[in-house]
């Protein structure tokens, strides 16, 4: 596989929550421009994994990393990459919507404007493209001096994928981000998903089969081992996950013998 | 058990209507009775009488109760006077503090600085007063100039009360800030913010209303606090705007001359009770005011 293929390469990772290894040896690719989903029961370490990647298990005091996680070629990981600007080129899209409590409009351009971008037409235009690729424009041009909170659960969601995408990050990752949501919200984010594809590499950590089945191309399962640390288990293209998989376990768990 | 609390509730509002009917009652026998003073001292034989209006009450400059002159705003700056300096203390060393408690300190520095700072809120008032005096006022005269900085002055007396404020204001602003989500510390983080522009954009934003909760009470505890500016502060009115002189506050005032003879209905007696009312009246103010900036910037974050 081209380095130009990947957008991350984990190697050999390893997440500690002080002496507590949670994730244990992950190595994984993930491809340019696909959907990656991460699946397993509760406790497997996904959103752990998933958090790695943009350097978010940072704020957890007593977290740490070992092992390798290349971002163009780059080790993000390394004592010479800064944190904040890793997560400013790989976004995060949370469980529960988290819209700050400030009007639509600041939601957006928060990001831009902590980046020094300053000038009113500048933002007016990266609020108006981020909102209509979250396909949330319509439905609130009217209404961007209102509070972000003022919206349904799936529109806050919707926000906050259109905040996260008003930085222009190269990978979008998403924990769990339907959990909170009524299917219906939860179908406009899938097919959100499916357009945001064509310009961003989007990693998803979903409790849902039917939707990570939906959704995804490259499937990830995980499951904790008898150290009670997660490990992967299997990595594939979705396809194959859920038709053919390698491993017993994996089988067991997508035709819902346990989970 | 629900009578028991029902007396309780009753009795608490009870007394506060009771202290509001007496302070109004009496303060209102400056105005609407003749008040008469000796002229000369007590012992002179000659006695002056006048009335008091409350045009004069709230604009006169000179509180000159022996020579029926009662203009009470000598007393209203030097109150402002040190409450201001106190402020200019407490608010951006408390909310500093706050931050550092919140968002920056490991749980084991908090869980010890925390207590000490409350420990530094229970230390008894006279003590600050006796520091004001005997500390921050000497400290001022040697750094500032004995010409300066008179022995008495506002500006030591409302340093020190800064000081006395600063744990309210931080243990208030600290637990506004610590109610944030730690969701939105994440969204903030997760778009690139630095620790500090989370902390400065997102978190104050969003605990402002309790941060300002934190403001008003520590601007009502200046205003009514009394054994630090009774100590240091001065022991007579003085209309000035220099910091460095003295100056009796309101409180400072009432404490004075209730400490003395002062026989019902007597000038003194009444004056202070009509100080008194306007005290009452500037912190129900403050705490109305308070409330309303609390609504108005209210973000509710769930």
């Amino acid at each position: 596989m081209g380095n130009s293929n990947y957008a991350l390469q984990a190697k050999n990772l390893n997440i500690y929550y002080g002496e507590f290894r949670a994730v244990t040896d992950v190595s994984m690719v993930v491809e340019r421009h696909k959907i990656t989903a991460l699946i397993g029961p509760s406790g497997c370490g996904k959103s752990t994994l998933l958090r790695s990647f943009n350097r978010m298990n940072d704020l957890v005091p007593g977290a740490r990393v070992e092992g390798e996680l290349l971002f163009q070629d780059q080790n993000l990981y390394s004592p010479f990459v800064d944190a904040v600007e890793v997560r400013r080129r790989i976004g995060m899209v949370f469980q529960k919507p988290n819209p700050f409590p400030k009007p639509i409009y600041e939601n957006v351009a928060f990001g831009p404007k902590v980046q020094g971008i300053r000038k009113k037409s500048q933002l007016d235009d990266i609020v108006e493209r981020s909102l209509r690729k979250a396909a949330l424009w319509d439905e609130v041009k009217d209404k961007l001096k209102k509070s972000g909170l003022e919206l349904s659960g799936g529109q806050q969601q919707r926000l906050c994928i259109a905040r996260a995408i008003a930085v222009e990050p190269e990978v979008l990752l998403m924990d769990e981000p339907c959990s909170a949501l009524d299917p219906i919200a939860t179908l406009r984010i899938e097919e959100l998903m499916r357009e945001l594809q064509e310009q961003y590499t989007i990693v998803i950590v979903t409790h849902n089969m039917q939707q990570a089945a939906r959704v995804s191309d490259y499937t990830a399962f995980m499951m904790v081992n008898d150290k009670r640390s997660g490990e992967l288990v299997e990595f594939d293209m979705t396809e194959k996950i859920f038709t053919n998989p390698a491993d017993t376990r994996t089988e067991d768990y997508v035709t819902g013998r346990f989970g | 058990m629900g009578g028991i609390l029902f007396f309780c509730g009753f009795l608490s509002i009870f007394t506060t209507i009771g202290v509001v009917v007496i302070l109004g009652n009496q303060s209102l026998h400056l105005f609407n009775r003749e008040q008469c003073v000796q002229a000369g001292g007590a012992t002179a034989e000659e006695v002056f009488c006048g009335h008091a209006t409350i045009g004069e009450f709230l604009t006169g400059t000179e509180w000159v109760p022996d020579q029926l002159k009662f203009g009470v705003l000598p007393l209203v700056f030097s109150t402002a006077m040190t409450s201001l300096i106190a402020m200019f203390v407490a608010v951006p060393l408390g909310l500093g503090a706050a931050i550092y408690l919140s968002e920056y300190a490991t749980p084991s520095i908090r869980k010890t600085l925390k207590p000490i700072l409350e420990v530094l809120a229970g230390i008894p008032t006279v003590v600050y007063g006796y520091f004001a005096l005997t500390f921050m006022s000497p400290v001022l005269r040697d750094v500032l100039g004995q010409d300066t900085v008179r022995t008495f002055n506002m500006a030591s007396a409302g340093l020190v009360m800064g000081i006395m404020i600063l744990p309210l204001m931080a243990s208030m602003s600290e637990d506004a800030l610590s109610a944030v989500p730690r969701s939105l510390r994440e969204g903030s983080a997760g778009l690139g913010a630095t620790k500090l522009e989370t902390t400065i954009r997102v978190v104050v934003p969003a605990a402002i209303s309790g941060i300002i909760a934190a403001l008003i009470i520590s601007i009502s505890r200046a205003v009514g606090e009394t054994m630090i500016v009774a100590i240091a502060a001065g022991a007579s009115p003085n209309f000035t705007f220099v910091p460095f002189d003295y100056a009796e506050t309101m409180t400072g005032h009432v404490v004075r001359i209730s400490g003395g003879e002062n026989p019902y209905d007597s000038v003194g007696y009444n004056s202070i009770f009509a100080i008194a009312f306007l005290l009452f009246f500037i912190t129900l103010a403050l705490n109305i005011v308070g409330r309303y900036l609390v609504t108005r910037f209210r973000e509710v974050y769930e």
